[in-house]
C-alpha cells in the first residue's frame, strides 16, 4: 500500500481494480509526510524573518504617542537628512553596479572563451571572494587605501603624488570595497548564462558572412543579456541594503539605507522610523525583483524564440 | 573551432581580453594576498611589503582571551548550525523534488526569502523579536537566527543533488521490502552524500562570517568573532586582525576545497 502513491499514474491507466478511495488516502498520508519534513524549516524562517518583519509594518503604522499615523513615512520627504540617505544609497548602488557591469563582462566573457580546464582554474578567481568573510575583504581594502595606505604609500613613493589621495572613508573607498564583494554576484550567472549559449548560432552568422565584432555583437552579446540582466538585479538590490562595508568605509559621511536603519534604531530607538525605513526597503527590493522577473521573461524568451 | 563556443576573435583581440580578465581577476585575489603576506610583518605600521617577518600578531591573537573566546562562539555556533540547518535543509529539499505538495512556489520563496530579504531587516527584526522571548546574546538565539540564513543554501545545494538522482531508486528499494527510512539512508543517501556535505560545509562558512545579524543579537559572553572584529576596525586598524583574516582565509579555503573533494569522490 505504501508503494500505491508511485505507481498511481500507471494504475489508472489500467482498470479499476485498485480502490481510489485507498489511492487518495495514500496521497493525502504522503502528502503530510512531506509536509511534515518541510515544517521545521518552514516554521523557522516563518518565527524568526515573517513574523519580526509584519511586527515592525505594524509598528511602522503608528507614531511616538502611539495613534496611527503616516508620520513614520511622511519624514523620508521632508526631512533632508533622509532624501540625502536615498539619494547616496542609490548613487552608490548605480556606481557599482556600473562598475560590476564593466569589470565583470569582460570576466565572464574571457571565462566562457576559455578551455574547460583553464575556466575552472581561473574560475577559483572569483569563487574565493565569494567565500571569503565580507569583513576580510572590507579589512583588506581598508589596508590598501586608507591615508597611510599601501597605495598613497606606493603612490607617493613613486613621486606620482605629494599628498596622500582621500581613497577610503568616503564614496571612492564605499564604491571600490562593495565592488569588489559584488562582482562574483555578477560575474557567476553571467559565465553560467554564456556557458549555455550555442556555438551553431555563432558559426551560423560566421557562415552568413558576418565578421567575429558583428558576430558578437548581433548574436553573443544579446544572447548573453538574460544573464547579464540578472546579475544586475541581484548586485543592485545587494547594493541598496548593504551595511558592512559602508559602515566601515565610509567614514561616517557616506550613510547608507541600512545604516541609517541601524542608527535609528540602535542608537535612538526609534522603532517605528526604523521600521518604516525597513518596510519601504523591502518593498524596494521586491519591486524591483519582481519587475525584472517580470521583464527577464519576456526578453528571455524573446532571445530564445530567435534560434 | 575546437572550444565549444569560442569565437575567432583576432590574436590581439583575444590578448586584450585575457588582459582586461586578468586584470579583473588581479583585483578580486589581490586584498586577500596582500592581507595574507601582512599579517607576516613584524611592523606595527601597515607597511608592504613587509620589512621584517614575525608571527608577532598570530601571538596576539592565540594569546589574547577575548580573541579565543569570540573564535570558541564562533565555531560552537558555526557546527550547531551546519548541523541544524543540514538536518531540516535536507528534509524540506527532499519535500520539495518529491513534488506531491501543492504550493511549492510559496515553500521556495519562503524558504529562501532570507537570500533576498535585506540582512540588515533580518537583524533588526531578529533583535526585536529576541528582545521580547529573551533569547538576545545567547547561543541559542545565534544558532537559530544563523540557521535560517543557511538554510537557503542548504535547500538549494542538496535540491540540485536530488534533480540529478533518480528517485525511482528508492522505489525499488521500497519495493523490494526497504521502509521509507532504510531506503532514503542505504540507496538516496549515499548517491547525494556530496551535496549534502558541500550544503554542511556552505552552512558552516556562512555561519562563521556572518556580521551584520549577529552584531545585533550577540554580546557579552556570546560575542562573535565577526562582532568583535567589527567593533574592532571601527575603533582601529590592528594588525592582529589581518592574522585572523588569515585565519579566516585559510578555513574558507579548507572548506571549499574539502567540498571540491567530495564532489569528485561522487
Amino acid at each position: 500500500m505504501s508503494l500505491a502513491s508511485a505507481s498511481l499514474d500507471h494504475a489508472s491507466h489500467r482498470d479499476g481494480v485498485i480502490n481510489a478511495d485507498a489511492l487518495r488516502a495514500d496521497a493525502r498520508r504522503e502528502s503530510r509526510g512531506m509536509f511534515a519534513l518541510l515544517s521545521p524549516g518552514l516554521f523557522l524562517v516563518f518565527a524568526v524573518i515573517i513574523v519580526p518583519i509584519g511586527w515592525l509594518f505594524w509598528l511602522s503604522l503608528f507614531d511616538e504617542s502611539g495613534q496611527l499615523s503616516a508620520a513614520n513615512y511622511a519624514r523620508f520627504f521632508d526631512q533632508a537628512s533622509y532624501i540625502k540617505t536615498f539619494v547616496t544609497t542609490f548613487k552608490v548602488a548605480f556606481t557599482v553596479t556600473g562598475a560590476c557591469v564593466l569589470l565583470g563582462y569582460p570576466l565572464a566573457y574571457m571565462l566562457s572563451q576559455l578551455p574547460r580546464r583553464a575556466a575552472s582554474i581561473c574560475l577559483i578567481f572569483v569563487i574565493l571572494p565569494f567565500w571569503t568573510s565580507v569583513l576580510v575583504r572590507t579589512y583588506a581594502w581598508l589596508v590598501i587605501l586608507q591615508r597611510k595606505g599601501l597605495v598613497n604609500t606606493w603612490l607617493m613613493d613613486l613621486g606620482v603624488i605629494s599628498q596622500p589621495l582621500p581613497l577610503a572613508n568616503n564614496f571612492a573607498g564605499v564604491v571600490i570595497g562593495m565592488t569588489h564583494i559584488m562582482l562574483p554576484f555578477l560575474v557567476l550567472p553571467l559565465y553560467a548564462s554564456m556557458k549555455t549559449i550555442d556555438a551553431d548560432c555563432l558559426r551560423a552568422g560566421m557562415n552568413l558572412g558576418a565578421s567575429p565584432a558583428a558576430t558578437f555583437r548581433q548574436i553573443f552579446f544579446p544572447l548573453s543579456l538574460p544573464g547579464l540582466a540578472s546579475g544586475l538585479v541581484i548586485v543592485f538590490v545587494l547594493c541598496l541594503g548593504f551595511f558592512v562595508t559602508p559602515a566601515l568605509m565610509g567614514g561616517g559621511k557616506v550613510i547608507m539605507w541600512a545604516m541609517r536603519m541601524e542608527q535609528t534604531t540602535s542608537l535612538y530607538s526609534n522603532w517605528g522610523a526604523g521600521a518604516a525605513l525597513g518596510v519601504v526597503l523591502l518593498a524596494v527590493t521586491l519591486a524591483l525583483l519582481g519587475l525584472f522577473h517580470w521583464l527577464l521573461g519576456t526578453r528571455a524568451t524573446g532571445v530564445w524564440s530567435e534560434r | 573551432m575546437s572550444m565549444e563556443n569560442a569565437l575567432p576573435i583576432s590574436h590581439a583581440q583575444r590578448l586584450w581580453l585575457y588582459a582586461l580578465g586578468g586584470l579583473v581577476m588581479l583585483f578580486l585575489i589581490a586584498p586577500s594576498v596582500i592581507i595574507v603576506i601582512m599579517s607576516f610583518s613584524d611592523s606595527t605600521l601597515l607597511e608592504f611589503p613587509p620589512r621584517e617577518w614575525s608571527l608577532r600578531w598570530y601571538e596576539s591573537y592565540f594569546g589574547s582571551l577575548e580573541w579565543r573566546d569570540a573564535t570558541i562562539v564562533s565555531a560552537k555556533v558555526a557546527v550547531m548550525t551546519a548541523i541544524v540547518a543540514t538536518l531540516l535543509g535536507t528534509a524540506a529539499a527532499y519535500a520539495i523534488n518529491a513534488r506531491t505538495l501543492r504550493l511549492t512556489g510559496a515553500i521556495n520563496a519562503l524558504l529562501t526569502a532570507s537570500l533576498i530579504i535585506p540582512v540588515i531587516l533580518i537583524g533588526i527584526g531578529t533583535f526585536f523579536l529576541y528582545a521580547r522571548i529573551g533569547l538576545n546574546n545567547t547561543l541559542t538565539g545565534l544558532i537559530v537566527a544563523h540557521t535560517v540564513q543557511a538554510l537557503p543554501l542548504v535547500v538549494l545545494t542538496v535540491l540540485s543533488g536530488l534533480r540529478s538522482y533518480d528517485m525511482n531508486q528508492e522505489m525499488v528499494a521500497r519495493s523490494l521490502g526497504a521502509g521509507r527510512f532504510s531506503a532514503f539512508f542505504q540507496v538516496t543517501m549515499p548517491q547525494i552524500r556530496f551535496s549534502i556535505v558541500s550544503g554542511a560545509l556552505f552552512a558552516f562558512i556562512t555561519s562563521f562570517d556572518e556580521v551584520v545579524v549577529s552584531l545585533f543579537i550577540s554580546g557579552g559572553e556570546t560575542t562573535t568573532l565577526t562582532r568583535r572584529m567589527f567593533n574592532a576596525l571601527r575603533d582601529q586598524i590592528d594588525p592582529t586582525i589581518a592574522a585572523i583574516s588569515t585565519c579566516l582565509i585559510v578555513l574558507s579555503i579548507v572548506l571549499l576545497s574539502a567540498a571540491q573533494l567530495f564532489g569528485r569522490g561522487r
